[in-house]
């Protein structure tokens, strides 16, 4: 294999094992108190209004109805069209909607180029004269591809000029900010202007992957090419390493947050973790935190008047 | 300097002032106000020469001394880094490490939020007001700080910031210029809650550094747990107030009510926010003749701390929050009753149902219910008699923030209005999208200094704007009285104060007062005029 298709593996392993990392510190984070915040979607026949089960007489008695539905449809909702950003900042959502959902279109792209690679490696073709599946997969791979780079680039583009002539958002990007929106940028019309000269099918780029998937040295067409693949590379290990990971937060602050609404009731898990939380030792210093003792103990003292 | 060119470094600038509050800035009022000018805020007398620090903004309601000396100063730097390492522990702050963490680490910088929050739009979009202002400053500090390698990757990542006793300082007080009103939060996209982290820095100043308002501390929670109430109410005088309300009750309505008193096996315990027995005690001889009235089995406990539901550590302390809310489950417990109801308390509400859910466990875990619940279903469900008609007169509803938005209890209270208040209006906008009184997270008892200013001319603005919109421009009428429904003893302080700054009885015909007041003036067992249009 070629040294570039090296650092196309160790990216995408990078790139795997860092979500995994995220998803693990977010998931084992301790119990914490309630914080949810209304609406929450999963309140059936209360989500609209932003109501919740404790608007209930004798609540704890009466069974509860998750509307899982709807909090599907919210996140759909949330994930494809940013119904957040849509609703408080349209300003900002006429470039992060083509750039998140370019993105979307871009991961799309890189999974049928990874599938087609597969059939490639296993000698089904994949063109406009293949078969049904192999010319379903070559249309989808195009439309897909070039879609998602116009839209995030745009997207990306709008987004930078917005961070740097709004004079409010200034002061609080850094140069991280500006870097992300440059870097993807660049990746995309690298892609653009090799694809569109060279490869306008991405049949090398789906031999590049078949030829990964199959320990073979791959065929690189040009230097464009190749730095094309190893700039996109580096820019899939390079988001979950960045605060463009924040996929992975936002699912845990909507669940385990500002929709986490389950009550603990005597005898069940989150009591017995709550318990066992309450056994930790503090160590802040003010003299009514009691140093020292656990929380469990701290919080029985008796105060003393100041 | 500007106050809109204020940056996140300049919170460690040499200066006597980094922002000032100019009424001039301030958005105009609606009619009948549009002639309104406010005074100036009154400065501190001599503040520096005691010694305290009041540079942020020459407002003062926390108190930080000013250090002595160098060494002094660096005390003061290591002393907060190190409870801001706390802050990041499990050990230490498992209580809101996740939501914390997730907060922190996944700002993506667009500002959504600023728009949502009162105090920024009400200063006319004052920079250190803004709410992603504040907590940058604490993501400078640890990025640069407290990540290894930190100094040396600051500038890639932003964390333009120095950390000296000034910075320390203006954190504090920023600290407290924030509701903690969460509507920030809401429209996120990411989540990422603002308000939580104003609540996490004021914990590391509390409970690192033993830095809090003392209307909060000494005179809050410490009160409240030595002398039972924060009021400073002993059970002994909580008796003599109780035998002048029954009296009360008789001179107003004709009835002759005995409030119960530590009845063990009762079906409910009903904790008021002891505020209401000095303030406002037609609140409590309200509830007392709704539920006697109905016929409910109820108590009241005249236990240290059991009669007053005041959980000030919600607002800046984990640890006297729980000791508050657990001495709340321990006289439950000991009663035996089958439910606990919060009276017309919000933040009372969010301590002991939604915090609280996590920390009354096992044999403490007795259920617990909002008052608006119960309400709804006594009124609802005639176990008590109503005539609408008697209360024909315009009123709105405020949410509070911590009923509303943070528990979602929305309908019962606006079911309830719709039966009994033939001339309700909502406020704009209104249920979890409210505004905050401006009286949240603790300011509403704030009444020293030039602090009431601050928060009836900031947050306080927006709901005084509110609640001029609610009604029609023919209800400011002379002789036309309106009722402002505040169904939370905090918000209920605020908006008296606000109506009182704004001398909105005279000028308006706006007065207030809770829910349960509304109801009693309409029940046809009592007699006619329980709300009476006087201002107090
Ligand atoms: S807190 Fe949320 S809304 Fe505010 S700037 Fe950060 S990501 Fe945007
Ligand atoms: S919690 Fe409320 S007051 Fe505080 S920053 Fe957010 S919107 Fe503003």
């Amino acid at each position: 294999m070629e040294v570039i298709q090296y650092v196309t593996i160790a990216s995408v392993l990078i790139a795997f094992l860092a979500i995994i990392v995220k998803v693990i510190k977010y998931a084992t984070a301790p119990e914490s108190m309630r914080w949810e915040l209304y609406p929450v979607p999963h309140e059936k026949g209360r989500s609209e209004y932003g109501g919740s089960y404790f608007e209930e007489l004798d609540w704890w008695t009466k069974p509860r109805h998750s509307d899982m539905f709807n909090e599907m449809k919210e996140m759909a909702s949330e994930i494809i069209f940013l119904k957040g950003v849509l609703h408080n900042n349209k300003r900002v959502w006429r470039f992060s909607f083509p750039f998140h959902f370019g993105l979307y279109l871009c991961i799309g792209w890189l999974f049928l180029l990874l599938l087609g690679g597969i059939m490639d490696a296993v000698g089904v073709g994949v063109s406009a004269d293949a078969g049904v599946f192999g010319l379903v997969v070559h249309y989808l791979t195009v439309i897909s591809g070039y879609a998602g780079l116009i839209l995030t680039g745009i997207g990306a583009f709008g987004l930078f000029v917005w961070r740097v002539t709004d004079s409010n958002q200034r002061p609080y990007n850094s140069f991280a900010e500006y870097f992300n929106l440059l870097f993807i940028d660049a990746v995309v019309v690298l892609a653009l202007i090799t694809h569109l000269g060279s490869d306008p099918g991405f049949a090398y780029l789906r031999g590049y992957v078949a030829a990964i998937l199959s320990f073979e040295p791959a065929v690189i067409p040009g230097t464009l090419f190749g730095i094309e693949v190893v700039l996109m590379s580096l820019l899939i290990m390079y988001i979950p390493l960045s605060r463009m990971s924040h996929f992975v937060a936002k699912y845990f602050l909507y669940h385990a947050v500002r929709w986490h609404d389950e009550p603990n009731v005597r005898g069940s898990k989150i009591e017995k973790r709550l318990t066992e939380l309450l056994g930790k030792k503090i160590s802040w210093s003010a003299e009514h935190m009691h140093p020292g003792k656990t929380w469990g103990e701290a919080v029985q003292e008796k105060e003393n008047e100041q | 300097m500007s106050n809109k060119n204020i940056k996140v470094k300049d919170l460690g600038k040499k200066t006597d002032r980094v922002y000032n509050l100019d009424v001039k800035e301030l958005p105009k009022l609606p009619y009948p106000y549009e002639d309104w000018e406010d005074p100036e805020v009154p400065p501190v007398k001599d503040i520096k020469a005691e010694g305290k620090d009041l540079s942020l903004d020459g407002i003062l309601n926390v108190v930080v001394p000013i250090p002595e000396s160098e060494e002094k100063k660096e005390e003061l730097v290591a002393k907060f880094l190190e409870g801001v390492r706390k802050l990041l522990t499990v050990e230490n702050n498992w209580t809101f490490l996740k939501p914390f963490m997730l907060s922190m680490e996944n700002c993506v910088k667009c500002n959504t939020c600023s728009e949502a929050c009162p105090v920024y739009e009400m200063s006319g979009g004052a920079e250190i007001y803004r709410p992603l202002f504040r907590s940058d400053v604490l993501r400078r500090i640890i990025k640069k700080y407290i990540s290894p390698g930190g100094k040396l990757t600051a500038p890639f990542t932003g964390s333009n910031i120095d950390l000296n006793w000034e910075t320390v300082a203006r954190l504090a007080q920023l600290a407290y210029r924030c509701n903690l009103c969460r509507r920030c939060a809401q429209t996120c996209p990411m989540g990422v809650d603002n308000g939580l982290i104003a609540r996490e820095i004021r914990k590391l100043f509390s409970q690192e550094m033993g830095i809090a308002p003392a209307e909060l501390h000494t005179d809050g929670t410490i009160k409240q747990l030595t002398t039972g109430s924060s009021t400073g109410v002993s059970p002994v005088a909580l008796m003599d107030l109780f035998e002048f309300m029954e009296e009360d009750i008789t001179d107003r309505t004709g009835l002759n009510i005995k409030v119960p008193f530590d009845k063990s096996g009762a079906d409910i315990l009903l904790i008021h926010n002891a505020g209401e027995f000095l303030s406002w005690p037609e609140n409590i001889e309200a509830f007392a003749i709704i539920f006697e009235l109905a016929g409910v089995s109820w108590t009241l406990s005249s236990e240290m701390v059991g009669y007053d539901s005041v959980n000030y550590g919600l607002f800046y302390d984990d640890a006297q929050y729980a000791k508050v809310t657990l001495k709340h489950a321990e006289v439950a417990k000991k009663l035996g009753v089958k439910k606990v109801v919060m009276g017309e308390c919000g933040h009372a509400h969010k301590a002991v149902m939604a915090i609280g859910d996590r920390i009354w466990l096992g044999e403490s875990n007795i259920p617990r219910e909002s008052c608006l619940a119960t309400l709804e279903d006594l009124v609802m469900n005639e176990k008590i008699m109503v005539d609408p008609e008697r209360n024909d007169f315009p009123i709105t509803l405020h949410d509070p923030c911590n009923v509303v938005r943070s528990m979602g209890v929305v309908e019962p209270q606006r079911r309830i209005l719709r039966k009994i208040a033939p001339k309700f209006r909502e406020m704009t906008p209104h249920g979890v999208h409210n505004y905050c009184c401006g009286g949240g997270s603790g300011f509403a008892i704030m009444q020293s200094n030039n602090f009431p200013n601050w928060r009836f001319l900031l947050p306080g603005r927006k709901k005084f704007i509110q609640i001029l919109n609610a009604f029609e421009k023919e209800e400011y009428e002379p002789g036309v009285n309106k009722y402002v429904c505040a169904p939370c003893s905090n918000c209920k302080g605020q908006i008296r104060d606000l109506l009182e700054y704004y001398d909105a009885w005279e000028k308006a015909g706006l007065l207030y007062g809770g829910l349960v007041e509304l109801i009693v003036n309409c029940m046809t067992d009592v007699r006619e005029g329980f709300v009476e249009w006087e201002f107090h």
